[in-house]
């Protein structure tokens, strides 16, 4: 198995979550295709470190990331437990107070 | 030996897409939840399969443990789940599929294009020795930064979600 196969793996979760991110009119739903998005990138880190170069720099990257992933999980839903206490839903079309 | 390790590959990666599938197109927010756990395992193999063995560990405890159980909780706590029909609405499917044929189609193109440099893998050795060397020499500043990052997160999520005290 080389270095393609698990690009396109992460190719494909990557458009998957991004697909998620562009439809989803749930708040939580286009979290969710972050969380995609931001794994696929981690899938590409290890291969690259792997197969590429060898070291460990894509794995303390891949660190990081998951670090991010999870701060941006807590904080991105205490917003959403904002909003719904603000709107009493969370779809993404009805809290336009912020349009001009 | 060859043939079994690219059966494994397969399957894990069929498990890693097909959840993801599931993630974009289930009509209920729970299901997606549900499936967005077979994906966070499946790159948990994968990253096995690549010889990240730490990472492996982090990713189930980090993202199934913590991040999942979290998004549970949102959704438990936002929504008439019940409500199948509403749940977990999508709009613009067309217009979507359109752009990402696009993006999908030029990264493919780069994909099995590119003559990406690659070297010999050698056997997988245990990680975590060179990963804790990096955090403590190489990458000490963003180590240090990553923990007041998360410190700023902590208390971000408190102040955002707690209930406003009325003093008068």
């Amino acid at each position: 198995m080389g270095l393609t196969h698990y690009l396109i793996v992460s190719l494909l979760v990557f458009s998957l979550g991004l697909f998620c991110v562009l439809t989803r009119r749930n708040a939580i739903g286009v979290l969710m295709g972050v969380e995609l998005v931001l794994n696929s990138a981690n899938i590409n880190y290890l291969a690259f470190a792997r197969f590429s170069s060898g070291g460990y720099d894509g794995q303390v990257f891949a660190i990081f990331v998951i670090m991010l992933a999870a701060a941006e999980a807590a904080i991105g839903l205490a917003i959403v437990l904002g909003i719904y206490q603000t709107f009493q839903t969370i779809d993404l079309e009805a809290t336009e107070t912020l349009r001009g | 030996m060859r043939t079994m390790s690219a059966l494994v590959f397969y399957l894990i990666a069929a498990i890693t897409v097909g959840s993801a599938v599931g993630v974009a197109f289930s009509r209920n927010i729970v299901y997606s939840a549900f499936a967005l756990m077979g994906t966070f395992m499946g790159a948990a193999g994968l990253f096995v399969m690549l010889g990240a063995d730490f990472i492996a560990v982090v990713q189930v405890l980090v993202y199934v443990g913590g991040i999942l159980v979290l998004m549970l909780f949102a959704v438990m706590l936002t929504h008439r789940i019940a409500d199948v029909r509403v749940s977990n609405r999508s709009v613009g499917t067309l217009p979507a599929l359109v752009i990402l044929s696009g993006i999908g189609a030029v990264m493919a193109k780069a994909i099995l294009g590119g003559g990406w440099h690659t070297v010999e893998a050698g056997t997988p050795q245990p990680t975590t020795y060179a990963i804790g060397d990096g955090f403590l020499t190489t990458y000490l500043l963003p180590f240090e930064l990553a923990s007041m990052v998360l410190l700023a997160a902590l208390i971000g999520a408190v102040v955002l979600s707690r209930k406003e005290l009325k003093v008068d």
